[in-house]
């Protein structure tokens, strides 16, 4: 304390620091952006500020008048300080806000610059179809579409004469006797598991198959269906009715279940019709006075699909023993299958690939 | 079938049930309701009168009568006719003003033809009894005036159409169906054949069965002196129109009436054009019939024929012949009635392309002990309408058959259906069907019966009526007693299947790569398989190309599209086409599915094999030989812009590079790099087609399509195209991806450009820059592609960024830079590069 000097200083003195405070405070609450905020920090919180050159008089104080000056110094510091940063966070907000209003665009303004496509409905039925036994343990079979005529009938108890070949319509690789045929049916892929696979055999076989019909809104010649396949020891046709019962639900939600109705298939015996349970009015409309359904014609019940007991005789040409094995097998059309679940009205659509009819349905159904 | 429930109600004591009920439980049964048809039950004010007087109005176009009417009223009515079949004293229909036809018609009482007609004079079509519209309809004499129409002629009926199985022959009969709703509803039947023709000796006209295979039955019976200007009674045209038949003459509406209720079809012939023994049997080579439908057929060596001294007289249970068909001068007629093979006659059916209602119930099965109840109830039916006297004695030729016999533990429907039926309710629901049940066992009939018999405790042995030719099989009498105890009362149960192993790697690229070409922005489409050769021509592919080698089909629905697709660009073209024409320009579609691929040393025929053994590996071969190859293959069309135009500025067409793009897109799935190469290969643009490649292997080709394959499609101006074997696709892949080392060490740029000759492929280029930067390179983009004056007359100008990174430390400049030369270098060597401004 060399240069002791026990003159009083006026900068400490409490009105000075008072004022000095005062001014610091009125100068950063009338700082109108960053850039004055800056001058301000400069003027009154920068080191040739008065509060920091008072500070520095602290030092020429009487000893005992220090602690007094220090305390009211250090109080001036913290508030202007925090002024300082108030102002400042404010003054940022500020800007920022301003230059995200600049920044504004017009979110409404459209945008389809890359172009939309989409998967066929009748491809992701078919596999949520697949999925759907693919989850119940079954793997996906596959066959030939061209395929031989022994496949497609005589393997399954569809002899030459028999009046159901020739209710098949079926389309005949040149010359008629070839042996060869558009299979009419995805039963020809029960026969080729059965040959192929080792028992027991739990197989579900979408794919397209062909018939001579001529194009219109409920036909086409080119169609597609989804056959199941289980062949084990024990089965009967209760599971056949629990395992079309479990695959409605799943793909019609909980309580869609199906009904049997005796029809014939030369390759199941005992053979089954089978009807799903109205998904919309949920059997409602069946009932007179009630609403129509437009979904079941107000039947209550919607067509699916044909199955029953596999024909022993089916198991015997492919050289499975019927008096050990047992097994079902179902199918039903894909495209009815999309025209009732989606309210698809006309088949054309299905097959001319106009891009309206297929962008709705996306990825998947 | 149709099934008029007045014809039911006579063989089945059926309680008061409407129409649907019936439908409904015959539905459970098996036989599908397809309609049910109400007639006569809005007709009212239909009554009897007698035409007292006629007088011909004159002065108009056509005769115009006005009549008086006596109806049973106070006075008669005074009616207006166009109709001039009748005579004063014909009792007529007469509806009444006030009064309702069929399909609502409403008469009222109106002037017309400037005289008053209170009602109106009925035809037959009137009534709704058919299509007779010449003349009004006369009722017998001695109808009483004034009664009610509707319930004299029975103008009220339900009909019921179902579906008959190919299965079940016997329900296209009344007869057949009657038994059906008897057993549903626990009501009483009366079987309309159980009727005794007397026993009868001698032929009534000489016949024999010259082939037991054709036919095992054969009956004749005999009427001379019958009338044929007797007209059909009312009530049997009247049935047979209900039943779907139209009435034709009496003898023919006879045979047909007896059809349909007992399911055996018949043939009437002319008695004195027959000439010598009657014989059954096989067709001889060239020999021809006329028949009824007055074409002259050949015939073929396995027809069964009936003939006799001229020749053959009838195909049967087909079509009769000409000459001996029965006319309206024919007084002495033979009834056949027999019992043909049906496959016989499907084949016959089939190869001249002849369906009868007689041909149908062959095929289907018929009861093989009608024939001689059936000819009886025709032969008395006809003299009963038709006079004329039944000659005495039966023809009846036959081949004695056995019956078949089945044998089923008694469990054995139960473990089909997976409940349990009792003992007596098995053997019950098998006698209503019409079985015969025994307790025990027998020996299997043949090898097939012995591959399917059941065995096991109480055995039954069940001998199926002669209706009933398709229960052959354990499973046939399971179904019968499962349909009959109620299919709605099975049991769901949910079998617990081994765990699969779910998709196969094929199956999930498939749908990884619709997904993929999805997201990209392509459309799906499932186009016809069917192609033409107009087609291959379109397509610009030489004579040679073997993608003109296509599957023909013997019927095609369309004679310009006789062949399955070798390529999925048509039907994906075509599509474009229609879209574009549907006013959408810019369009992206794509397609996955099989394409075949006839071999050229293929056998011609795939054998059809046996069916009573599992062929063996070498039969299966033959006929997988024999099919086409099949392999999948994805292919997308683009055309218009790829990128839309729009407020952002212009968009960009699609190219050959987003074609070549789809490609990588789908190999991307596949986990497999494609490597491609300029090639010249229609339909694609000979210097903008690239060859696919995965390694070695060609998988297919991108581009934009030949300017004459766009003309010749009418396509969008540089339409592009990719094609790609999904098959070999599959063949190569690489298995689980490797996971890469990720370094952390930074990144070390480095750009060159480089000038080549203007034909170098830039593929080559890079595959050079590559492999001469070695291990240390990360990756390389080209960022430009120059081709004006400052690279040189014929040159091009490229230029790369070289990222390098090392996985163990950061690079130096002279690494990286040494790197670059070296890259360089083999890129100069291979390629003749030159370092721009070196």
């Amino acid at each position: 304390m060399s240069n002791y000097d026990p003159v009083e200083v006026t900068p400490l003195h409490a009105d000075e620091m008072a004022r000095m405070r005062a001014d610091a405070l009125d100068a950063i609450t009338a700082a109108r952006d960053l850039d004055e905020l800056k001058q301000v920090r400069l003027a009154h919180a920068g080191d040739r500020s008065p509060i920091a050159l008072a500070n520095r008089e602290i030092g020429a104080l009487p000893p005992a008048a220090r602690a007094e000056a220090g305390k009211r110094v250090g109080a001036a510091r913290k508030a202007v300080a925090d002024a300082l940063a108030e102002r400042q966070a404010q003054l940022e907000a500020e800007r920022d806000e301003r230059v995200l209003v600049e920044e504004t665009v017009d979110v409404t303004l459209p945008w389809d610059r890359a172009p939309r496509g989409a998967r066929h409905p009748l491809t992701t039925l078919q596999e949520r179809v697949a999925d759907a036994f693919v989850a119940m343990g079954y793997e996906v079979a596959e066959g030939p579409e061209l395929e031989g005529e022994w496949f497609n009938f005589d393997a399954l108890n569809i002899s030459p004469d028999h009046p159901a070949r020739s209710e098949h319509d079926t389309f005949f690789v040149e010359s008629v006797d070839s042996g060869k045929v558009l299979r009419t049916q995805t039963s020809p892929v029960q026969i080729r598991a059965l040959l192929s696979r080792e028992l027991p055999v739990y197989v579900i076989s979408p794919g397209k198959v062909f018939r001579t019909d001529e194009l219109d809104a409920t036909h086409t010649p080119v169609f597609h269906q989804v056959e199941g396949l289980a062949i084990d020891e024990g089965l009967t046709m209760a599971h056949l009715k629990g395992t079309l019962d479990r695959f409605a639900e799943v793909m019609f939600g909980e309580g869609i279940t199906t009904r049997f109705r005796p029809n014939y298939f030369p390759f199941t015996e005992p053979s089954a019709e089978m009807d799903l349970k109205c998904f919309v009015c949920r059997g409602a409309s069946a009932v007179p006075g009630t609403p129509p359904c437009r979904t079941c014609k107000s039947e209550g019940w919607i067509e699916w699909g044909g199955c029953g007991m596999v024909n022993p005789r089916v198991l015997v040409a492919c050289g499975v023993d019927p008096a050990r094995y047992s097994g079902f097998a179902f199918g039903m059309g894909i495209e009815r299958t999309l025209m009732f679940r989606h309210n698809a009205e006309d088949m054309r659509d299905m097959v001319e690939g106009d891009v309206r009819f297929t962008l709705p349905f996306g990825m998947e159904v | 079938m149709k099934v008029p429930l007045s014809w039911l109600r006579e063989y089945v004591d059926l309680p008061a049930v409407t129409a649907h009920e019936i439908a409904d439980k015959l539905t459970a049964a098996g036989l599908k309701l397809e309609a049910v048809a109400s007639y006569g039950h809005d007709v009212k004010n239909v009554v009897v009168g007698e035409v007292l007087s006629i007088e011909e109005l004159e002065g108009f176009k056509k005769p115009i009568r006005h009549c008086q009417v006596e109806v049973g009223e106070a006075a008669p009515r005074q009616i207006v006719c166009g109709a001039t079949n009748f005579v004063a004293g014909d009792r007529v229909p007469v509806v009444l003003p006030g009064g309702v036809l069929p399909g609502g018609f409403e008469v009222g009482a109106r002037k017309t033809y400037g005289r008053m007609s209170e009602g109106m004079i009925c035809s037959e079509r009137e009534l709704g009894l058919g299509d007779d519209h010449s003349g009004i309809m006369v009722l017998p004499e001695g109808t009483p005036i004034g009664a009610d129409v509707v319930e004299l002629l029975g103008l009220r009926e339900d009909v019921i159409e179902l579906e008959i199985t190919p299965d079940i022959g016997y329900a296209l009969s009344i007869r057949g169906v009657a038994r059906e709703v008897a057993t549903a509803f626990g009501a009483p039947f009366r079987d309309p054949a159980d009727i005794s023709p007397p026993a009868d000796s001698g032929p009534s006209y000489p016949a024999s069965i010259a082939d037991p295979g054709a036919c095992d039955r054969f009956v004749l019976r005999r009427i001379d002196g019958f009338d044929p200007h007797a007209p059909s009674p009312f009530w049997l045209r009247a049935r047979l129109t209900r039943a779907g038949m139209r009435p034709v003459s009496l003898a023919v509406d006879v045979t047909n009436y007896v059809m349909l209720e007992l399911g055996q079809p018949l043939h009437a012939f002319d008695a004195t054009r027959l000439t010598g023994e009657i014989v059954v049997r096989r067709a001889r080579p060239g020999e021809t019939l006329e028949t009824l439908d007055h074409v002259v057929r050949t015939l073929h060596p396995e027809d069964i024929l009936i003939t006799d001294g001229s020749g053959a007289i009838s195909m049967a249970g087909t079509m009769g012949g000409l000459h001996t068909e029965i006319s309206d001068a024919s007084t002495d007629i033979v009834i056949e009635a027999a019992h043909f093979s049906a496959s016989g006659v499907a084949r016959m059916s089939r190869r001249h392309n002849l369906v009868s209602e007689a041909s149908k119930r062959f095929e289907r099965g018929v009861d093989r002990e009608l024939p001689l109840y059936a000819s009886w109830r025709a032969v008395r039916l006809l003299t009963e309408l038709g006079g004329g006297t039944i000659q005495p004695g039966v023809t009846h030729a036959e081949v004695p058959a056995e019956p078949v016999r089945i044998s089923i533990p008694s469990d054995h429907p139960g473990k089909v259906a997976g409940m349990s039926y009792d003992r007596e309710t098995v053997i019950r629901r098998l006698e209503q069907v019409g079985c015969t049940v025994e307790s025990g066992a027998v020996t299997p009939a043949d090898e097939m019966a012995a591959m399917l018999a059941v065995t096991g405790d109480d055995m039954l042995t069940v001998i199926p009526p002669s209706w009933r030719p398709d229960l052959t099989d354990p499973n046939d009498l399971a179904e019968e007693v499962i349909r009959l105890e109620g299919y709605e009362n099975l049991p769901s149960i949910l079998p617990a299947a081994p765990a699969g192993a779910g998709l196969t790697e094929g199956q999930r690229l498939r749908r990884r790569v619709g997904r993929a070409l999805a997201a990209a922005g392509y459309v799906e489409v499932l186009a016809y398989p069917f192609v033409g050769e107009r087609d291959f021509d379109n397509l610009q592919l030489p004579a040679d190309d073997a993608r003109r080698r296509a599957v023909r089909l013997a019927n095609p629905l369309s004679e310009d599209e006789p062949l399955m697709r070798t390529t999925l660009l048509p039907g994906l073209l075509k599509t474009l086409v229609r879209n574009v024409g549907r006013g959408f320009g810019d369009v992206a579609l794509f397609e996955t599915g099989l394409v075949y691929r006839p071999s050229a040393d293929a056998p011609e025929r795939a054998p059809v094999l046996g069916v009573d053994r599992r062929p063996t590996e070498d039969e299966l071969t033959s006929i997988e030989e024999a099919l086409p190859v099949q392999p999948r293959r994805v292919a997308v069309v683009l055309a218009g812009e790829f990128e839309h135009s729009g407020w952002w500025g212009k968009g960009r067409p699609a190219t050959w590079a987003d074609a070549v793009e789809a490609a990588r897109t789908v190999a991307r799935e596949a986990g497999v790099e494609i490597k491609v190469r300029a090639d010249r290969h229609e339909p694609w643009h000979p210097g903008r087609c690239a060859a696919l490649y995965a390694g070695d292997t060609l998988v297919g080709h991108a581009g934009e399509l030949h300017p004459r394959v766009v003309e010749a499609y009418g396509l969008p101006p540089r339409t592009c195209a990719m094609e790609l074997e999904l098959t070999r696709l599959e063949a190569v892949l690489p298995g689980p991806a490797q996971a890469p080392a990720v370094s952390a060490y930074p990144v070390a740029t480095q750009d060159v450009a480089l000038i080549v000759g203007a034909d170098v492929p830039v593929a080559e280029v890079e595959a050079a820059l590559r492999e001469g930067a070695g291990e240390l390179l990360e990756s390389i983009r080209l960022f430009d592609v120059y081709t004006g004056a400052q690279a040189g007359e014929g040159n091009k100008s490229l230029a790369y960024t070289l990222r390098f990174r090392s996985p163990e430390r950061t690079l130096t400049v002279e690494e990286t830079t040494a790197a670059r030369d070296a890259a360089v270098a083999l890129a100069a060597e291979r390629t003749g590069a030159q370092l721009r401004g070196a």
